[in-house]
């Protein structure tokens, strides 16, 4: 990593993207981990309560929760790539603390990126429920 | 601490402290000591958990004296900042990863249901256990208090209640499963161990809860087989003139309401069936002893021997009746 820049950059020459910032990015990973989980719980739940019976086997949910994992690491894929180029913005480097426009965009794309690998982690996890356990009962 | 410099009595309290937390180590009720091959699973993991916790616990304060006392310089900023992101942040998810990896393939195989094993159905019922085991002509038999199993065999259990969330909970065997109204859950336990062991209600029910317990007898198989069948069968007819006393002494003072004792009129199913009750290791669902003073003391003072509970205190009983109805009990084997 790059020695911390100790001046603030000129604000004037940095011309931001857009004109105002938003919360949003920051939070859709998060929220794709969340969506994902509910949505895989409501999967098996249906599945054991309405398809195969309560010691049938989870096989078809699998597949099911399989594919929503892929899709959800692929949306978080790409919000924390959309982070990245928030954060890779100019030439600053982290922590991005100057109380500019500037480093307060390129703040909200690190800390993007940052939950982006924690919603990662905890997709992982959850999935790895469906890799062990193969029946209903 | 200094152990010369402290007082006698805080010595005392020192070393009677340390004892008891090692008491709870070992025993009929401990998941440390596993008799079964789910408790050794678990007991595994705990052991292994132990272990990874106390390596990280040694290196994060070794660091910490390293960095505030061996080497107290200012340190290569961008060493440590490698060590932060490894350790903080890389190291916590692949360590949790690795148990979740160890750890979720357990779950299966705990609840698996054993294909054609033998199947006991145990209700949590405030604040006690109805027990019902197959019989080998096909049908079912309600016993109560007491879990026996053969040594060896995978052992399914369906676990029910009728009133509220109980825990069917046998330490030295296995993991433990909540009792749901409205709801049967599975169980499977393999013990390994022929022994006595002790199981509790791990969930908190109500004014009583600690009072529910049940002994767990692991035997041979054969003496097993001898065991349930003399279950099965009706109770004895009492032998001595006390005893035939207690039986009617039994069907007059309206036990028979809530209680069964095969082979004599008394049928009722509120409470535990006492067709063998004198054979069980413990009275009261693990709380007293079995023998003639316990039963006496158990029908004269129920509500003080166990708050809450559901049988009313007969305590205006003559003390000759109470005499025979102990007696009959207790001869029940
Ligand atoms: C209103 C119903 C009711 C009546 C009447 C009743 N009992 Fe009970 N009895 C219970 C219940 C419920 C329990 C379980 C209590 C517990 O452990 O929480 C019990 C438990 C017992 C036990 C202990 C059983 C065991 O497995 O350890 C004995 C012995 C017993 N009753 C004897 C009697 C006798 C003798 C009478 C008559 C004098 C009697 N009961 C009348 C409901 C009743
Ligand atoms: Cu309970």
């Amino acid at each position: 990593m790059a020695q911390r820049m100790e001046s603030e950059p000129d604000s004037e020459s940095e011309a931001l993207p857009e004109r105002r910032e938003t919360l949003w990015l920051l939070a859709l990973s998060p929220m794709l981990w969340m969506l994902y989980f509910l949505v895989s719980y409501a999967t098996a739940a249906i599945w054991c309560a309405k398809v195969v019976g309560r010691d049938g086997s989870l096989e078809g949910a699998r597949i099911a929760i399989g594919v929503y994992t892929v899709l959800t690491l692929v949306g978080i894929g790409i919000v924390t790539w959309r982070g990245f180029r928030k954060h890779s913005f100019g030439t600053a480097t982290v922590p991005h603390d100057f109380d500019t426009p500037a480093d307060r965009h390129r703040f909200l794309g690190f800390a993007t990126v940052l939950l982006g690998g924690l919603s990662v982690v905890a997709t992982l996890y959850v999935a790895l429920a469906i890799v062990f356990i193969g029946s209903c009962t | 601490m200094d152990a010369t410099k402290c007082p006698p009595g805080m010595r005392v309290l020192v070393s009677l402290t340390a004892l008891s937390s090692l008491s709870g180590c070992s025993g009929p009720q401990s998941a440390l000591q596993p008799a079964g091959v789910d408790a050794e699973q678990i007991g595994q993991l705990f052991w292994w958990m132990c272990a990874v916790a106390v390596l990280i616990w040694l290196l994060v304060i070794g660091f910490a004296v390293y960095a505030t006392h061996i080497n107290p310089e200012t340190h290569d900023s961008r060493a440590a900042r490698w060590l932060i992101i490894g350790g903080g942040a890389i190291a916590p998810p692949v360590v949790l990863g690795a148990l979740l990896v160890f750890g979720l393939p357990l779950l299966p195989s705990l609840s698996a249901p054993a294909e054609d094993g033998l199947q006991v159905t145990v209700s949590g019922e405030r604040w006690w256990w109805r027990v019902q085991y197959p019989t080998p002509s096909g049908g079912t038999v309600e016993l109560a208090n007491e879990v026996r199993l053969p040594v060896g065999e995978r052992v399914g259990f369906s676990l029910t209640s009728p009133d509220v969330i109980h825990s069917f909970w046998i330490p030295s065997l296995g993991g433990k499963v909540d009792m749901i109204p409205g709801r049967t859950t599975r169980l499977t336990l393999e013990p390994t161990d022929v022994g006595v062991y002790r199981g509790a209600c791990a969930e908190y029910c109500g004014t009583a809860h600690a009072l529910m317990n049940f002994q767990v007898v692991v035997m041979e198989p054969e003496a097993f087989t001898v065991w349930l069948e003399q279950q099965a069968a009706p109770a004895q007819t009492p032998q001595s003139s006390l005893a035939r006393r207690g039986q009617e002494a039994f069907l007059a003072n309206g036990c028979s309401a809530c209680h069964t004792i095969r082979g004599t009129p008394a049928d009722g199913v509120l409470g535990p069936d006492l067709t063998h009750v004198g054979s069980r290791l413990s009275l009261g669902a693990g709380i007293l002893p079995n023998d003639a003073e316990a039963f006496a003391r158990w029908i004269r003072h129920t509500d003080q021997i166990k708050p809450g509970v559901n049988m009313p205190a007969f305590a205006m009983l003559p003390e000759g009746q109470l005499t025979a109805l102990a007696a009959y009990l207790s001869g029940l084997k």
